[in-house]
This record gives structure tokens, sequence and C-alpha cells, in this order.
């Protein structure tokens, strides 16, 4: 063989177009099949099968926890004992955590004012800034140091790809990715983190809907939210034995009502802008495996709690310092938050909400775990976050004071499912797609949807119901 | 064959310790490819420990995990490769794995394969096989297809393909300082290894020696111009391109480049 000179790439592509129309047509299944062959060879002299291996248990399992009639069911159930416990579990070192960070919180103003410190700056770094980290961490720490490692552990077992077994053909239906089942899943602790687990689809359609559509399953950040509405509301007409199991329930209704929206929105989307057959995939259900508990902890705790926790800090502690210049600037004897507040009331009222909650929710932008505590503090109107010692107190302050009704807690409910993705989800958005446009319409088609469905459900509550 | 190892007697074993997400200075490169589920991450995080270096591939939204361990003085970067069943057709996962193993160099690769499905692996394995050979075959999950009643002659395994295959359980730890010793050995040319490659017709072979020196001569120090000409007989249109428009060259050098999105979000995805 001579040794070409200098050949040009496009001569050497040339080359190679000519010397494959030399030879046989056939060559690439040759190829395929010699090597089907050869992996067929290597197997039968190293692999010896006794077929006696309890493989069957597996497949016992995955009859179950796959079945038709039973794999739904199960499924709700589990991520019901998985609230349940996460209630239940975080409910003691949150109070704990929230008495001691108060407990420090009054202790430090004190040195301050004793310091001669002025008061607005004692009030701005601990009524503020402080307060709202110590309300992120107390309200966030507990239930999350409890759901990851729960959500680790099926995650470990092998349980996940069942899940998006069980709901592939729902997900099919709707012209999605049976994928979508795990980044929805995975939406559930933090939607950004859902965002970015798209990356398991593989067609850029079906992607942009699971991107699209995240938002629709409560993350984190909204479950402290929906859980205080549901202790609040409707847990409290239920003797106490079965409070927390009612509250876990009415959680995981909520949870429902997401996967829903999270569906027909696909459904629409998949029929319109974004319109496609949904593609095959092969889904391999591995089998199951026990969990490593070591590496449990550590993802769950480290990569996932404290990234989550941090970033929520991050956000918590400028948010508080806004709260508290709102509620302590005064022009005219009226803070900024009541002035906004009223302006935004016709629009909450339309929806309704009303004006002090739509205000937390602009506050709440960059981190949704702030939501609960902006309304208190602006209804209470003394000047910073606050904590309601007992779950009758908060009852008080919103039904007798504030003229909550079933409808505000319901809308609540509601528009904490269907609002704007917090800004880090936003962003991720924007990094995943690269798209200006894509991003825009997912932070504001899920606001538009939240507008819309409250605004109904007011108008069909106040003409039939009498609210 | 059993998987058992004796630690207190292996001479190495103080030797070897994880270095986690150190991954600035190294000696070797060795990059874990294998399917899906295959326990990779497993393997993964049990050498280099539980902390990681994770990001994005280049201009990809596919993750990139990196560790280092040390082993008998010298510190081994090891490079996460997507789980992939195969590294011919086009999803974004194929196409990092196989950008890596042509021009990432890798001192060795060593592929995961599930000693329950041994069959279904070795499409990777033969396909690895064409484009390095240095390979070292890490037959995992021995454990279970014990239980299952599967044995596998790694032995048997390792003669056929023409490169070192170990047994090991890379959830307990079972056997891993015999896969290290074997991929110390085969990073440094030690263990000289003749990978199966299948032979093609005459014809097709004629063809493949006539596109390789002009390969050669038109993107010097490419890592596998047999590869590549064999791509190009198939017509693979991605590599046509990369050749003409001189990304080969181009690809060597950002593979090799360190990864600017560096991000520690990507870790809330777990291991997978």
């Amino acid at each position: 063989m001579s040794a070409p000179i200098a050949a040009t790439p496009s001569d050497i592509v040339r080359e190679a177009a000519a010397l494959r129309r030399s030879l046989d047509a056939g060559f690439r299944e040759e190829v395929v099949t010699s090597l089907y062959g050869e992996v067929e060879r290597l197997t039968r002299r190293a692999v010896q099968d006794s077929g006696s291996g309890p493989l069957e248990l597996d497949q016992r399992i995955d009859r179950i926890v796959t079945s038709r009639l039973l794999g739904l069911p199960l499924m709700l159930v589990i991520l019901a004992v998985i609230f349940w416990l996460t209630i239940v579990g975080a409910n003691v070192p949150s109070q704990m955590l929230a008495s001691a960070f108060f407990w420090f919180e009054d202790l430090a103003a004190g040195w301050f004012t004793q310091l001669g410190v002025p008061w607005w700056i004692t009030g701005f770094v601990w009524h503020g800034v402080y307060r709202g980290l110590a309300w992120v961490i107390s309200v966030m720490l507990p239930p999350m140091a409890i759901f990851f490692p729960l959500f680790t552990i099926l995650e470990d077992l092998g349980y996940l790809p069942r899940v998006a077994f069980n709901l592939d053909y729902l997900f099919k239906r709707a012209g999605a990715h049976g994928k979508q089942a795990l980044s929805m899943a995975m939406g559930f602790g933090c939607n950004a983190a859902g965002v970015i687990a798209t990356r398991v689809i593989d067609s850029p359609r079906e992607r942009l809907v699971a991107i699209l559509t995240n938002n629709f399953v409560p993350c984190n950040g909204r479950f402290p939210t929906l859980i205080m509405l549901a202790t609040v509301f409707v847990a409290a007409s239920f003797p106490p034995a079965v409070a927390s199991l009612v509250a876990a329930g009415s959680v995981v209704a909520i949870v429902l009502v997401g996967v829903l929206f999270t569906l027909v929105v696909s459904w629409v989307l998949s029929r319109t802008v974004l319109r496609g057959e949904a593609s095959a995939f092969t889904l391999e259900l591995p089998p199951y495996r026990r969990p490593a508990m070591a590496r449990i902890l550590y993802t769950s705790l480290i990569d996932r709690t404290l990234f989550v926790l941090w970033r929520a800090m991050v956000t918590a502690a400028p948010a508080g310092a806004v709260i508290w210049l709102l509620a302590n600037i005064s022009p005219g004897g009226v803070s900024l938050a009541t002035r906004t507040a009223t302006f935004l009331d016709p629009l909450g009222w339309a929806m309704g909400l009303d004006g002090v909650i739509l205000l937390a929710y602009i506050i709440a932008i960059p981190a949704n775990e702030i939501v609960v505590p902006t309304m208190l503090m602006v209804y209470m109107t003394q000047g910073r976050m606050l904590e309601i010692e007992s779950m009758d107190a908060l009852r008080t302050l919103l039904v007798d004071q504030h003229g909550w009704t079933l409808l505000t807690a319901v809308n609540l409910m509601l528009f904490s499912l269907l609002h704007n993705p917090c800004a880090t989800t936003i962003i991720t958005i924007y990094k995943e797609t690269l798209s200006v446009r894509w991003t825009t319409i997912g932070a504001l088609m899920p606001l538009a949807l939240g507008f819309i469905v409250t605004m109904l459900t007011a108008a069909m509550a106040r003409a039939w119901f009498g609210f | 064959m059993s998987v058992e190892h004796n630690c207190e007697t292996c001479p190495v074993h103080a030797e070897m310790a994880p270095l986690g997400a150190t991954v600035e200075a190294f000696d070797r490169v060795v990059a874990l490819a294998g399917n899906p589920n295959t326990g990779k991450s497993t393997l993964f995080n049990a050498l280099t420990g539980l902390r990681q270096h994770t990001g994005n591939w280049p201009g990809k939204t596919v993750t990139r995990a990196e560790g280092a361990f040390q082993f008998a003085g010298l510190r081994y970067k090891l490079v996460d490769l997507p789980g992939t069943y195969s590294l011919l057709s086009t999803s974004d996962d194929e196409e990092v794995a196989r950008n890596f193993l042509l021009f990432g160099r890798p001192d060795c690769t060593v592929v995961v394969v599930d000693a329950s499905a041994l069959e279904r692996n070795l499409y990777l394995v033969l396909q690895v096989l064409e484009i390095t050979d240095r390979v070292v075959v890490a037959v995992n999950l021995m454990d279970e297809a014990k239980r299952r009643g599967i044995t596998v002659d790694t032995r048997s395994l390792s003669r056929d393909l023409g490169v070192p295959a170990i047994p090991i359980v890379a959830r307990t730890g079972d056997n891993m300082m015999a896969l290290v010793g074997e991929v110390a050995a085969v990073a440094a040319g030690e263990t000289v290894t003749q990978p199966l490659r299948s032979k093609g017709t005459p014809a097709f072979e004629h063809a493949v020696t006539t596109l390789v020196p002009m390969i050669e001569a038109a993107a010097p120090g490419i890592p596998n111009a047999r590869w590549i000409a064999i791509r190009l007989l198939d017509g693979d249109v991605p590599v046509e391109e990369a050749l003409a428009s001189g990304r080969l060259a181009e690809l060597v050098a950002r593979q090799q480049a360190p990864d600017a999105r560096f991000s520690r979000k990507i870790a809330l995805q777990g291991a997978q």
C-alpha cells in the first residue's frame, strides 16, 4: 500500500465513499450479524446458568408492584406513608429549632439594644435577616432530613423505575415520555432538580413538555404551606388521633391534583405548540437491590438537603430584609406592605384570596418556602416575621381576624400548586433550554393557569355556595 | 470461581486510597464504561470515595462525574462515562461516551458488566474493544448472579476477549484490589492485551488499510484511525463532518480541557 501524501479530509471522505461502493451491499449487516454471533459464542463458553436461582422473587414482587390493579394504589399508599412520616417526624424537631433560634434572636437583639445600636439596625439584622433565616431552617431542615433519605431509599431499592412503568401509559396517552414520571418524582424534592432530571429524556420535544410541566408538582419548599393548610383547615375538624393521617391524606390529594395538571397540560402541549407522538423507549426494571445506607445518608443529606437548604437560606436572608423594610417604612403612617396589599386586594378577592397573600407570593419569588411567614407577618403588622405558638392560634388569626374561609384555604392550596416557579427553577429552565421564549412560557403558563383556576373556583363558590 | 479475596495477605492493600474530588493533578486517566444498572456508580464510589466532581460534558447536558484514587504511588483520575447499551447510535449519552474513548485518550477503560446478564452486556464490551485495546472488564454483581444460579467463568472470558476480566462485587468491595491492580498494569502497559476484534471480509480489510494511513496523515496523532476508517466506510455522518471540518483535532483538545461549566447543582441528580 503506498502511503498517500497530504490527502485533504474531503479526499478521504470521497475515498471512503468510493471504497464503500466497492464493498458488498450487505457488509453492514454482516458486521452486525458477526457481532451477535460473537457475543453468543462468548456467553456460551463463559456462563453456566443452572436456572435454579430465586429470580422468581423479584418477579413475584414486580407482579404485584407493577400490576394494573394494585400498582397505582400501592404507589399512593407508599407516598402517603412517606408524607405521614415526614409530617409526624418533623413536628417536634421543627418546634425545638424554632424556639432555640427565636430565643437567641431576643437575646441578641437585647445585646444590641444594650450596646446602644440604633433600633433600625437591630430590627433589620435580627428581626429581618436573621429571622428570615431562622424560619427557613427550622421549617425546612427537619422535613427535608426525613423526606430526602426516605425518597433516596426508594430510589436505591429500584422502586422508581417501577413508578415510571406504572405511569408510563398515562404519560403516553398525554403525548409525553414515560420517563417524565421520573423527573416529576424528582420535582417533589425540588423543581429545579426535576428540571435537570429531564435529561434522561432523549427527544427534545418530550423533554420540553417535561420541563414546562415540572412545576405542577409541589416541591419541598411548598409542602410546608400545604401541610399548614391541611393541618389548620382540614385536620382541625377531626379528632387529634387521626389528625396527622388526615393531614397526610389531604396533602396526597393535592399531589394528585398536581399530577392531574401535569398530565392535562402535557396533553394540551403535545397537541398544540409541541405537537408530536410519544416516542417508544426501553425501560429496564433493574433487580431490587439492598439499599446502601451510608451512601443514601450521604447523598440525601449532603447533596440534597444541605444544597436545597443553602439555596433557601441565600434567598431567605434578603427576603427577610425586604419584608422588614416593607413593614417598617411607613410614608404617611401606613407601611409599604399594607399599601401594596390594599392595592392588590381587588385582584386577590377575584381569586378567592386577598392582597396580603398575593404580596407574599411576590416577595417569595426567590424561594417558595417564605410564603407563609411573609403572609403572617403582614397580617400581624408587627413589623417582622413571627412564629405562631400553636395551630389553634394560627386558625384564630386567619379565620376570625382576617376573614379566611374554606374557599381561601382551598384556593391558596390550588395557587401554591399553580403559580410561577421560584427564581432558581426559572434560571434552571433557562440553563437547560437556552431559550428565553421557553423560559418565559415555563414561568408564565403556570401563573396564568393559577389565575384562571382560582378565579373560576372563586366565582363558582360564590355563585353556588354563597361564600 | 470465587470472588473472595484475602486482604491481609494482599501486599498492595495499604497502597490504595480514595482521593474523592481531588482531580487536579493525576498521572493516569481511567474511563468507566458500562450498561445502565450494572453498578457502575457503585464501583465509582467504591474506588474514589463518596465525594465526586460533577459537571457537564462540554456542550452537552449530560452529567460528567470525575473522581480520583491513588494506587502504588500513582494518582488515577476516574471519569464516569454515561451508561449506554452501545456506542453506535446517536443519542447524546452514546456520543459522549464514544468521543471520550476516541479522543480523551484514557490510559485504561474499565467496562463494568452485569454477571447475571452477561450476553446483553457484551455488545458494549466488543464495541469498546474496537476503539481501544487498553481495557479491563469488571464482571460485577457476582453475588447476585450466584444467587440466581449463574456462574461466570471469568478466565474463559478473559481468554476469549483478550483483555483481563475480573470478577467483583462493587457493593461490598469484594476483589477490588485485584481490579485496581489489573487497571494499573494495563494503564502502565505491563499487561499487554490482544483485544478480540471482528475481522471483516478481505475486501473490507483492504478498504480499512487503505484509509488508515490517509487519516493518520490528515490528522496527526489521532488515537484510533482504524475505528475512524470503519465509521467512514459505514457512512457515519458526524464522523465525516468532524473530519471534513477539521474538528477531529479540536475534539481531541476539547476532551482534555477542564470543564468550565462545573456546577454543584448537577449533584442533585444523585448517583446515576
